[in-house]
């Protein structure tokens, strides 16, 4: 029995390490002067100060368009939920099957279909909106979901024949009753939105054009072209951006979660 | 909405729009280099996926019950990569495997996998982890481990309670995570994109022929391919375990 404890605490601890350390090391690199001489040549923030020079154009657009994204799914998502949960049937299963489609289909291929769909429409192409639908149709499904989970655990149908009774109509007990009751869906769903619209990089490598470039697409563009502090440091801004919307997507999940248990 | 519909209606059209016509599928069988590509995506996804569950199950159980200090700790770094896109687990694998990465640094020689496909499959690895471990571990949370206990004090060796006990309870949370874990590995781009120029896995050969070659019906017949492979895979792999499940009750 111990032996087996011992293993398992082996391989945890070695699965945590190989995630852990690479990023330690990434962190460092980004804040040493010379990466080759480690860090006794001296810790800096010149490749932070220079990303941000090179690179702010694209961590504000990635911003913009997950914010925009986060905008379009409330928009759709929150009251596709609301019909979904509405009316449970094979209508609906269908329904929410399709919505789920783009997390079965490689992001390559989705960008693939978008650029052969649209791709001659110059001028949507070469706008923002362009890879703002590929953002909304991988992130909806996440959308939806988790506010369905939350709204399916309720009970949806006495609070509203109850409003209703008192005379409020559709519109209002969505907004009074719907929303404030599927509030911690919507934040989970929210955040795990605006975290997957910032990492995308599958879809907006083919979407994106010379003049619009996201942040991930920066990121592999400073991984091919530049010194590794720079890539480094540029990864550093990232993981400052992504890990503490991680950390609260998790948090908002959890609390999800056990409203619906 | 239409969006979606449309698009994957024009891909697969588009497939056929090429010199070869429908035939472009056909051409894909017997072109080595496509085909090899193929069967090398889906020979790293399966392995990643093993692995990962393999890995994750171990960890996730060992979390789930067993409590101490620095548990938390361990369970935020298990599950951070969670939302790294593929190009930054490539630039990780870099970091550990490349010329100027630890291993090559801590072992002066010729220790540099990052490139190959050895350097692929813990990229996939990386982003595969936390994905299986949070299933894992939201399953086992669930099973009560009394039952486990009754059967050790009524004398059930340690691999006899794992398989007849454990294994069971855990297998639709291994099965779901599992095809999440091949899903994704079959179809990320950036990890091989950072990695990999002499690697051939399949979505770094529809990015070829898309840019270099600007074969579009090739590239959209290959990413068809892509899809379909994936999911006749995950579903033999679903109605397989389902049917050893039917039989082991």
């Amino acid at each position: 029995m111990r032996i087996g404890k011992v293993l398992q605490l082996s391989v945890t601890l070695l699965a945590a390490a190989f995630l852990l350390v690479p990023t330690i090391m990434s962190v460092l690199a980004g804040l040493t002067v010379n990466y080759f001489q480690g860090v006794r040549s001296g810790l800096t923030l010149q490749w932070v100060v220079k990303v941000w020079e090179l690179y702010a154009g694209s961590i504000f657009l990635s911003l913009g368009l997950a914010l925009a994204c986060l905008a379009v799914t409330l928009v759709i998502g929150v009251p596709a939920a609301y019909a979904l949960a509405h009316n449970p049937g094979r209508a609906s299963r269908a329904v929410e099957e399709f919505i789920s489609l783009p997390l079965a289909i490689p992001g390559l291929a989705l960008a693939l279909a978008l650029l052969q769909l649209y791709g001659s429409y110059r001028g949507f192409r070469l706008s923002w909106t362009f890879i703002l639908v590929g953002h909304v149709l991988y992130t909806l499904p996440f959308m939806v979901r988790s506010v369905q989970s939350v709204l399916a655990a309720i009970d949806l149908k006495t609070l509203e024949e109850g409003a209703a009774s008192l005379g409020a109509g559709p519109a209002r007990r969505f907004v009074d009753i719907v929303v404030p009751n599927a509030l911690p869906g919507i934040l989970a769903g929210a955040l795990t939105v605006v975290t997957l619209s910032i990492g995308e990089f599958n879809l907006t490598w083919m979407l994106h054009t010379p003049y619009l470039k996201t942040l991930p697409v920066g990121l592999a563009d400073s991984y091919a072209s530049m010194r590794l502090e720079i890539a480094s440091a540029y990864t550093l801004i990232f993981f400052v951006m992504i890990v503490p919307l991680l950390l609260a997507m998790q948090w908002a999940s959890a609390r999800a979660q056990r409203i619906t248990q | 909405m239409a969006f979606l519909p449309l698009a994957i209606a024009r891909l697969i059209l588009a497939s056929g729009e090429g010199e070869a016509g429908w035939a472009i599928y056909q051409q894909i069988l017997q072109t080595p280099r496509y085909l090899i590509s193929l069967i090398q995506t889906v020979l790293v996804s399966l392995a990643v996926t093993i692995a990962a569950l393999a890995v994750s199950t171990t960890a996730g159980l060992f979390l789930t019950r067993n409590r101490f200090r620095g548990r938390s700790v361990l369970l935020s770094i298990l599950t951070l990569p969670l939302a790294f896109p593929g190009v930054v687990v490539g630039f990780m694998i870099i970091l550990l495997g490349g010329r100027q990465g630890l291993f090559n640094t801590v072992f002066p020689g010729q220790v540099v996998f990052a490139y190959s496909i050895f350097g692929l499959f813990l990229g996939y690895l990386y982003f595969s982890i936390p994905r299986v471990l949070l299933t894992v571990m939201a399953a086992a949370e669930k099973i009560d481990p009394a039952r486990e206990e009754a059967a050790r004090t009524l004398g059930a060796p340690p691999h006899l309670v794992a398989r007849d006990l454990l294994f069971p309870a855990l297998a639709p949370a291994l099965i779901a995570a599992g095809e999440i874990a091949f899903a994704t590995a079959m179809g990320v781009f950036g990890t091989a994109f950072t990695l990999a120029t002499n690697i051939d896995v399949l979505p770094m050969v529809i990015y070829t022929e898309f840019t270099s070659s600007a074969n579009i019906a090739m590239a959209a017949a290959l990413s068809v391919m892509l899809g379909m492979v994936t999911r006749a895979i995950l579903f033999v792999a679903r109605s397989f375990t389902g049917a050893t499940v039917v039989a082991g009750g």
